[in-house]
């Protein structure tokens, strides 16, 4: 089956995941990101690449902070942003995500950022541009249910080539709810693509998908055994949902267990990093001092987070 | 009318005969194999030279849709896809609105079926009020209106105390009591089989758990009633060698899997598509195999189409917020062909053909699958050797949504006769 995220020449048409893409293109993806680092630090903090162009941000599922950096990169890019809060209007309205989808293409956007709760929407979207032969508009996946977050995914790769260069040498660990986590499946096929020979899952049975050996990933139920001797630890955010209940007993006894403390942190190596793709939750997956240490690389992923979507956008809305 | 099919071969597992026999039909009925009957005139002669001629099609669950879900399917519709695709007998679940458990109800979809002169239209009555797993239906009543076993479609009954008072109750008349073996809660809110397709993918799993623990306690009810027990939906390698042992201790059990589910797993999904989303899950590539074998060793007794049609509104949505099911009827003789082609068997036609005719037939105590003298002249020929592509034009039934879009399937029905009439001709 063809991947519907490239066009015919191989190139990215849509960025739905990261699973499946060429390394080539990952890698191009970081390169430009680094070339639009700087432009935040510029007196005029704008590139015209992509002027004139209508970029929508569909967000079916609350979300601010993912919201504001498309919104931000996109006017990085000269571009014109539409923000739509899809879950307070026509959803609740009864239309159908196909027609909201042909009332905005009708409105000639150049680009849907999408964000829904269910796990494979922005394919729902993607194929149907493609049949509804709308292909010049083009769909970047901002968060589908539990399956894939490809552009966190791949700040996190940018931050981690920043601070560490090379992939192929590197022990990574993450560390959390993966079961219910679009931000860890897109981490580990990014580390997986990129070379990362150990990449580790730390969690309890209940919060692990299974299957996760087979995605190439080596799993820890012991914090302590997980985190020895990794150069990276990504924690994960524990929704307050899952806090208590079947799945987790209470955010104590989860803090307890798997929560990153400067004595577990102390197990990786020395210049081990910390990242975490926010909003933390201090306390109960980590612990202030690490979040605030000097390990921590939790901000700058945010600030690399524009480079690398103005890159993908740039990328994708010139193919 | 009288009938003459001339130069076929005939199938008809039920009397263990694969043969070019010429077939005679008289009165609805069927007057001779091989040899006319004295005096018989022929009104019409259909010429099956390199045809197969079959019993009609025995479909142990075909969802019509009515009443309540007509924007889905209307009776009409989906009796001329049982047409196009052979089947002379169908059995449909009671999950309708309202749900069939009331014989009014079920005296008029027998009637307005009738009225079509299609195919025999069997009900499985509900087996609790409103399928809600509380009260029992009038089951002897139900059984009046034309009712030929109780079900529960896919609602689980939640109350063991009711489901087993079901099936004392059951037995108490011999009727045959129709369950998908689902555990109430776990996997209730999945929507594929839990294994590392769905992981990848992010959606909620359907563990095979789910299957097993329900026929453990299925079974252990069954052994304390001595009720008969129809499993509908097999889906798992786990929940087969559960079923093979239970054959072999002598509980009265069968089960069918749907047509689907022998070609199809998890990996078919692919990019989300929400055609793969059908009830239970497809699972893993081992668990179709197994379901492959347990068909020819008899595990399972019969295919199904499990024949659910979906408009577009309920499919043209994200996985998880799509409905399940797929259109099957004018599907189960091809996908049946497929399996027992690929499955190599020596005698492969007529192996499916015994699947979809007379095991059918005998799990759902029909006067079908069988066309011996004096057995009602329900036929279907069919050219096995026709290739067709699955698309929705091909399709008469109003759900144009199957995993099988695209794929090019050989066996084609040529005509569908239901009591000796003509009702199909391609």
């Amino acid at each position: 089956m063809l991947n519907p995220q490239l066009n015919k020449n191989g190139e990215l048409q849509h960025l739905l995941t990261i699973e499946g893409l060429p390394k080539a293109i990952i890698t191009n993806i970081l390169d430009t990101a680094s070339s639009f680092v700087s432009i935040g630090d510029r007196e005029v903090k704008k590139v015209p690449l992509m002027r004139g162009k209508s970029v929508f941000n569909l967000f079916f599922e609350n979300s601010t902070r993912t919201r504001t950096t498309f919104e931000i990169a996109s006017k990085r890019l000269s571009a014109d942003v539409i923000n739509l809060n899809i879950s307070a209007s026509s959803a609740s309205k009864g239309e159908s995500l196909l027609d909201t989808i042909d009332n905005l293409a009708a409105m000639h956007a150049d680009m849907f950022v999408v964000r829904h709760s269910q796990s494979g929407a922005p394919y729902l979207i993607a194929k149907h541009l493609i049949d509804t032969k709308q292909s010049h508009v083009h769909v970047v996946n901002a968060g589908d249910g539990r399956h894939a977050h490809p552009t966190q995914g791949l700040l996190d790769m940018y931050t981690i080539r920043h601070y560490k260069k090379d992939f192929t040498n590197l022990r990574v660990a993450i560390v959390g709810d993966i079961l219910h986590s679009r931000v860890a499946r897109s981490d580990i096929h990014g580390l997986t693509t990129l070379g990362v020979p150990e990449v580790r899952a730390i969690g309890p049975r209940t919060l692990l998908p299974n299957g996760l050996e087979q995605m190439g990933v080596r799993v820890f139920h012991n914090m302590e055994e997980g985190l020895k001797d990794v150069d990276v630890i990504i924690m994960l955010r524990l929704q307050n949902e899952r806090m208590s209940g079947a799945l987790l007993p209470s955010a104590q006894e989860f803090f307890k267990s798997y929560g990153l403390t400067p004595e577990r942190l102390a197990l990786a190596k020395p210049d081990a990093i910390v990242m975490h793709p926010g909003p933390m939750n201090r306390g109960v997956e980590i612990d202030s001092a690490v979040a605030d240490g000097s390990q921590a690389v939790i901000l700058p992923q945010v600030t690399f987070g524009i480079a690398v979507r103005m890159a993908v956008m740039s990328i994708v809305a010139g193919n | 009318m009288k009938l003459h099919i001339k130069n076929g071969r005939l199938i008809d597992p039920a009397n263990n005969i694969d043969a070019q026999q010429d077939v005679f039909v008289a009165d609805g009925k069927v007057a001779g194999i091989g040899q006319a009957p004295a005096g018989f005139t022929a009104d019409k002669t259909i010429d099956a030279s390199g045809l197969v001629v079959a019993p009609g099609l025995v479909d142990l669950s075909a969802r019509l849709r009515e009443p309540g879900y007509e924007y889905k399917a209307t009776l009409e519709s989906e009796m001329q896809a049982a047409m196009q695709g052979g089947v002379t007998s169908l059995l449909c679940p009671p999950d309708t609105d309202p749900v069939l458990d009331e014989p009014g109800l079920v005296e008029m979809l027998k009637h307005r079926a009738k009225s079509l002169n299609q195919a025999h239209v069997y009900p499985l009555g509900a087996l609790t009020m409103g399928l809600k797993g509380k009260a029992l239906t009038e089951m002897a009543e139900l059984t009046e209106a034309g009712c030929v076993g109780f079900s529960q479609a896919d609602e689980p009954v939640l109350d063991t105390t009711v489901l087993l008072s079901a099936l004392q109750y059951a037995k108490t008349f011999d009727y045959t009591v129709w369950l998908r073996p689902q555990d109430p809660h776990l996997g209730r809110h999945g929507i594929a089989h839990s294994g590392p397709a769905a992981s990848r993918l992010g959606l909620s799993g359907v563990p095979v758990m789910s299957e097993t623990i329900a026929l453990y306690t299925i079974f252990e009810l069954v052994r304390s009633t001595g009720a008969r027990v129809h499993l509908c939906r097999m889906s798992s390698a786990a929940g087969l060698e559960l079923v093979r042992a239970a054959k072999r201790e002598g509980l009265p059990v069968t089960c069918d899997v749907g047509a689907h589910h022998i070609h199809l797993s998890d990996m078919d999904i692919g990019f989300f598509d929400s055609n793969a989303r059908v009830n239970p899950p497809f699972r893993s590539q081992r668990d179709r195999d197994a379901i492959r074998a347990a068909l020819l060793d008899g595990t399972v007794d019969a295919i199904c189409s499990d024949h659910t049609p979906v408009d577009d509104d309920e499919k043209l949505l994200p996985f998880g917020e799509a409905s399940p099911g797929a259109t099957g009827l004018e599907l189960l003789l091809s996908l049946s062909l497929k399996w027992a082609e690929d499955a190599g068997a020596p005698d492969a036609i007529s192996k499916a053909v015994a699947k979809v005719t007379t095991d059918a037939a005998r799990v759902a105590r029909l006067p079908a699958g069988g066309l011996k003298a004096g057995d009602v002249a329900d036929v279907c020929i069919f050219d096995p050797r026709t290739r067709w592509t699955v698309e929705a034009k091909a399709l008469a039934s109003q759900g144009k949504h199957t995993p099988f879009l695209g794929y090019e399937l050989s066996g084609q029905v040529k005509a569908t006769i239901v009591a000796g009439h003509v009702a199909f001709e391609r």
